[in-house]
Formats: structure tokens, C-alpha cells, sequence
């Protein structure tokens, strides 16, 4: 620690440590104590400015510190989402969740203050290791595989941006964490990119995030709605600002998303999807890069992070009472949830930028920057996004989930009810501030990276607004027929790695397997019993070729050996009976030799 | 609430009546308000234009889901668990 600068990610740690310890009627005040205390920790923050919490670490600095507006604003956000969301979810027992949610929130908040790379690097990976918890911890049927998916592609990103890093280091010598030369970018710069990008859900890297949040327990929803994108976003503001590509990239979320909600039959899954589309408008404010646009982005994004957990919490208040998720099995439940479905109005209203509510005040900022900068083409399509928007999450999402057709089996209807008190609370907890931001824009514009010259509250701005709402609402009640849910899945780009992943289990388990198996027989029949008859034969040639002539002599001698020693083991008198004889022999055969 | 949506229900009718006098009162708004701010040269010159755009546009992204949908990307819901690649143990 350096000066008064309080780490609240080291209080959300110690916390999620603890909380193992806390039982009893204790726990509930300590779930929301160390939310507070984070709070409070990120509000005393944000008094001070430059890098603190350095350590030298080998060559490097690690600034774990770095505090600034555009961090500030950030970091406000999340510790208020992390009390948000754990209130939310304060009545579940398991501990391993809060622990989880924690470790998540903490991750978030470390990459926010980071100053340097490592840092960074350090903090992103402890989210996504935290957040996969999330989605196995629901224990629903396809859990296990979209967090193992989740947590295959977050990994690989992980590795792209550590790649991305060390060429940086490389080529530039220092690891600070700042903007890239977006103007003329190396190989480096598009990595990190690239990095950041797949947590941001940038097209053609988003798949991973309807998969895994449509997956996730109720109140983990909640948390990775808003955390792990909207930090790739604080992360591509500090790093990628004015990158062109970010434009197109962010129009094209935006417009692809929009798509696929509409088409959407999972309230969840049409609520992430509904998540790619508004970072579709942050990514394009980055790439935009003015300071209009950049004030825009992170206003949108704070404005999102309080609507689309007000959303999720909606979403997930009729998950955890009734099962269900499909609106083909859902319908009608205004009369059993009726606060749920009027604090999930509200939510649904501000993320369409309905007058007076949150992102009437931040969305209108990204599009006007890009007109000012004669970008029309991308407001126009924008704008285009923001009135599908309405379509998919302010008319359809409450017409078929509270009206519509009823299509509530017996047991639905009947476990159907408005949830326990923390949840209502924390949804409108989540309103307020919906409609406090969207009325009374003050305190969030004195927060932003710039000085804010924008009013949201100019009558043209209203006319267009209710204009562009009126209207749509309109063509979509005129064409409700064709936007009834039905019970299908809509193919996206992780079909590729998904069946990809099945024909790499195949290829595997087929042909792999049938050759190994085959390859073991060949070798049982032909190579073993080869092996074994020319390991005989050299057996047999060494025992007797080349051990025959070592040996043999070696028998030889012992064959003599043997023989003389049954001689020697005849009685002495026949020694020397023979031994006489012979030299007797001897003598008489000598003498007659002389004689002659 | 829910007595008052209850209420809203059984006269429809005087609702979408309502509505469609709101919608006309928000051209009428349109209409009337201070374009000289606008940022393109459609905005200040076409009257109505948000509400054409509007309108235009949902219908138009409507009609592109449901053409996306119907062109082969939605498929049964147990599509990844039919698959080719899919022995019965992974299943």
C-alpha cells in the first residue's frame, strides 16, 4: 500500500476467505459488509490520482494502483455491482458461491486499477477461473459443458493477450499498461486487441458469452452480466482508444446481436445476447476515440451494468421460481410476479433509452459522436440497433414473459411467485438507480474521462426518442404473429468449435482408437510372435556360435578336467602301479634300444 | 397492479384507441420541435422521419430475423445432442 490508497479488491479476497468462517446469523450482515467496505474503499479512491501501490518486482514496476477517472468510474461501478449482486443472492447457502462471485469481483477491480501488464494479465486470469464457477455451480444439465467451453476460450484469449504482451515487451522494453500507437499498429497491438476483445464478446469471439451466461446459476448471472465485459471495455478504452477497426467491429456486435435476441426463445440467452449488442456500442465509442465517444462508452457501460442486472435479476427471479427459462414454457406470469415484472419493466425500458431512463442519457452520446466525426454510416447503423433494442428487450422479453400466451405447464404455474426479499430488493435497489442516472445524469457525467458537453434532455433528443419507440412498438404489435417464440436453438459461430470438438472426439474414438486396436493385433500376431522367433534365434546363436566358441573351449577344459579328476580319484596303489608300469616300459623299451 | 392490467384487458379497444392518439400526438410533437440541431440533412428536411425510421426499421430487422431464422439457423433444441460425431456414451 502507498499513501491511503486502499486495495478493495484485497478486501474483496480477505472477505471471500472468510466467509467459509461466518455462519450462523452473522453471515448475512458480513455478505453485505464486504461489499460496503469495497464501496467505501473505491469512493476513498477516487480522491487521489496517479500510479500507488508500486513494487518492484525483478526489472519490472507493477503499479497495482493506478488511479485516474477513467479507472475511478470503472471501479465505482463494479464494488457497486458486487453489493448489488450480492445482495441479490445473499440467501444462498453455499458458500463456495459467494466465495466465487468475490474472487470474480476482485479480478475485476485488480485489471481496473492495474498499471502494468503483468498486473493485468494476473487479474484477468483470476476472473475467468473465478467466474466458471458461476456457471458449474447451477448444476444444470449443460453446466459442466459451457463452463468447460467458457473456460477453454477464455484461456485461449488469455493466451493471446500474454503473447501480445511479451512481443510488446520486446519491442518496446517496458510493461506499462497504457494506449497503444493504435495509428500504426505491430503485430503486439493487435493481440492485445484481440485479447481484450474476446472478453468484450467482439464478433466473431462471442459466442462463448450467450453459451456460458444462459448457463450460470441465477444470482452468477447476475455478476457476469455485468463484470467481464464491461471490464474488457475499461480495458480497450485505456489501451485501443481510436482504433479504427473497433468501429466497424462494435457496429457489427451491435447489429448481431440485436439478430439473434429477436430470435431468441431463452430469456437468459436473449438477455446476453442483448449484452453483445450494447458493447457493440461501447467498442464502436472506443473506436470512435473522441472524447465525446470515449465519454459515451464508459457511460454506457456504467449505465449497463445497472440495467442489465436489473434484467438478469428479473430473468433469474423466474429461473429460481420456477425452473424455467423458455418462453415457450412460460407466459402470463404478471399475475403471479407482479412486482418481478414491473422492476423488469423498468429494466427493460432503460436499456431501450426510453425518456428519463439510464441509457437515454449515455447512448445518444456514442451516435452523436459519430456523426460529429462524419462516421454516419455507423450511427445510422447504430440507431438501426437501438431500435431493434426495443423490439427484442422492451416489448418482446415483457409481452412474452408477462402477457402473451400462457404456456405455464401446471407446476410452473404453480411454484410461480414473486422471490424472497433480498431479490426484490436488490431490483429495486437496481430501478433507483436506473431512473436516478437517467433522470439526474450529473453525478455520472462529473465522473466520465472528459468534461461532459452533452444534454441528453433537448426536446429534438426527446421527439426522437419517443418517435423511434412509438413506432417500433407499433410495427411490432402489427407483426406480433411473426415474433412469437418457438422452441429452437439458433446456430451461431460456435457451431465451428463445437462440432468441431465433436469430430476431434470422434476422429479420437473412431478411426484413432479402431487403429490403435488394429495396430496392437498386427503387432500381438505378427510383430510379437516375429519379435519372439528372431529373439529365440539369437538366443540360440549366442549360446551356441558365440558363446560355443568362448565356452566351449571352457567345456573342453572342463571335459578334461572331469576326466582327470575321475583318475585322480582312483586308489593310490593303482597310481602307482600305472605310473611304475610306464616307466618300466620306458627303461626295458631303452635298453633294448641300446643293445641293438 | 394487477387488478389495473386486469381492467386494461377488458377494454382493449379504448387501449389501442389510446395508443394510437399518443402515437399521432408524438408526430404532432415531432413535428412541431426545433430541428436545427439535427445532425444530418434527412433528420432536418423529411418530416416524421424518426417515426418512418422507426417503424422501417423493425419491420425491416423483423423480417431479417425471421428470413435469417427460417434460412437453416434455428434448428431443434437438442441439435448438439444428434450429432454424427456423437456416440451414445457422450450423450
Amino acid at each position: 500500500m502507498t499513501g491511503s490508497f486502499i486495495h478493495p479488491a484485497l478486501i474483496m479476497i480477505i472477505g471471500a476467505l472468510l466467509v467459509p468462517f461466518i455462519r450462523g446469523p452473522l453471515r448475512k450482515p458480513y455478505l453485505i459488509l464486504i461489499p460496503l467496505l469495497t464501496l467505501g474503499a473505491v469512493i476513498s479512491n477516487n480522491s487521489l490520482n496517479g500510479s500507488l501501490a508500486t513494487f518492484q518486482f525483478m526489472d519490472w514496476q507493477l503499479v497495482f494502483g493506478r488511479v485516474d477517472k477513467l479507472s475511478s468510474v470503472f471501479a465505482s461501478i463494479m464494488a457497486l455491482m458486487a453489493l448489488i449482486g450480492t445482495l441479490y443472492g445473499m440467501h444462498v447457502e453455499k458458500t463456495s458461491e459467494h466465495i466465487a462471485a468475490w474472487f470474480y469481483v476482485a479480478g475485476s477491480l485488480g485489471t481496473i486499477y492495474a498499471g502494468d501488464y503483468l498486473t493485468v494479465f494476473l487479474f484477468w486470469e483470476m476472473m475467468a477461473f473465478s467466474s466458471v464457477f458461476l456457471i458449474w455451480f447451477r448444476k444444470g444439465p449443460q453446466s459442466l459443458k459451457a463452463g468447460y467451453r467458457y473456460l477453454i476460450i477464455h484461456t485461449f484469449g488469455g493466451v493471446v493477450l500474454l503473447f501480445g504482451i511479451m512481443l510488446r515487451y520486446q519491442a518496446v522494453g517496458d510493461i506499462e499498461f497504457s494506449l497503444l500507437d493504435v495509428r500504426n499498429p505491430e503485430l503486439y497491438t493487435w493481440l492485445i486487441m484481440a485479447g481484450f476483445a474476446l472478453n468484450a464478446a467482439v464478433v466473431p469471439l462471442h459466442s462463448w458469452l450467450p453459451d456460458a451466461y444462459s448457463e450460470a446459476s441465477f444470482n452468477g448471472a447476475v455478476f457476469m452480466c455485468a463484470i467481464t465485459s464491461k471490464t474488457a471495455v475499461y480495458t480497450l478504452a485505456r489501451s485501443c482508444a481510436g482504433m479504427d477497426i473497433l468501429v466497424l467491429l462494435g457496429v457489427i456486435m451491435a447489429l448481431y446481436g440485436v439478430i439473434y435476441a429477436i430470435m431468441e426463445n431463452d430469456i437468459r440467452k436473449l438477455l446476453a445476447w442483448s449484452i453483445v449488442s450494447q458493447v457493440g456500442y461501447m467498442v464502436a465509442g472506443v473506436g470512435i476515440g473522441t472524447e465525446l465517444a470515449i465519454n459515451g462508452a464508459v457511460a454506457h457501460a456504467v449505465v449497463n451494468v445497472l440495467f442489465k442486472s436489473l434484467l438478469f435479476m428479473g430473468a433469474g427471479s423466474v429461473l429460481y421460481m420456477t425452473g424455467k427459462t423458455k418462453f415457450t414454457e412460460l407466459g402470463g406470469l404478471y399475475k403471479k410476479m407482479p412486482a418481478t415484472f414491473f422492476l423488469t419493466l423498468i429494466g427493460c425500458l432503460s436499456i431501450s433509452a426510453a425518456p428519463f431512463l439510464a441509457a437515454y442519457v449515455s447512448k445518444g452520446m456514442i451516435i452523436g459522436a459519430g456523426f460529429e466525426t462524419h462516421l454516419n454510416w455507423a450511427s445510422w447503423l447504430l440507431m438501426l440497433a437501438a431500435t431493434g433494442t426495443f423490439i427484442y428487450n422492451g416489448v418482446k422479453l415483457p409481452y412474452f414473459l408477462f402477457f402473451g400466451k400462457n404456456n405455464c405447464s401446471e407446476e410452473t404455474w404453480e411454484k410461480a411467485a414473486d422471490p424472497t426479499w433480498n431479490m426484490i430488493a436488490a431490483m429495486v435497489f437496481g430501478s433507483a438507480l436506473c431512473i436516478y442516472v437517467g433522470s439526474a445524469p450529473g453525478v455520472l457525467y462529473s465522473m466520465l474521462p472528459y468534461a461532459v458537453h452533452y444534454d441528453p434532455f433537448t426536446a429534438y433528443h426527446l421527439a426522437e426518442t419517443l418517435q423511434l419507440l412509438g413506432f417500433a412498438a407499433l410495427i411490432f404489435f402489427l407483426l406480433v404473429k411473426y415474433m412469437e417464440p418457438v422452441d429452437r436453438l439458433s446456430l451461431d459461430l460456435d457451431w465451428f468449435y463445437r462440432k468441431g470438438g465433436l469430430f476431434f472426439l470422434w476422429i479420437a474414438k473412431n478411426p484413432l482408437e479402431w487403429f490403435d486396436t488394429a495396430w496392437s493385433e498386427v503387432y500381438r500376431v505378427v510383430g510379437l510372435r516375429s519379435v519372439m522367433s528372431t529373439a529365440k534365434f539369437w538366443s540360440w546363436f549366442d549360446w551356441n556360435a558365440i558363446d560355443g566358441v568362448v565356452d566351449g573351449l571352457a567345456r573342453t577344459v572342463r571335459g578334461i578336467g572331469g576326466r582327470l579328476r575321475v583318475l585322480q580319484f582312483g586308489q593310490i596303489q593303482y597310481s602307482l602301479y600305472f605310473a611304475a608300469s610306464f616307466a618300466a616300459v620306458i627303461l626295458i623299451a631303452y635298453i633294448l634300444l641300446q643293445l641293438s | 397492479m394487477i387488478k389495473f392490467i386486469e381492467y386494461l384487458q377488458t377494454r382493449m379497444k379504448t387501449v389501442i384507441m389510446v395508443c394510437i392518439v399518443l402515437l399521432v400526438c408524438i408526430a404532432a410533437f415531432a413535428a412541431a420541435v426545433d430541428k436545427s440541431h439535427a445532425h444530418t440533412w434527412v433528420e432536418q428536411n423529411i418530416p416524421f422521419f424518426w417515426s418512418i425510421f422507426g417503424f422501417c426499421a423493425a419491420a425491416a430487422l423483423i423480417g431479417i430475423a425471421r428470413w435469417f431464422g427460417k434460412a437453416g439457423i434455428q434448428v431443434p433444441d437438442d441439435y448438439y445432442d444428434h450429432s454424427i460425431w456423437l456416440d451414445d456414451s457422450d450423450k
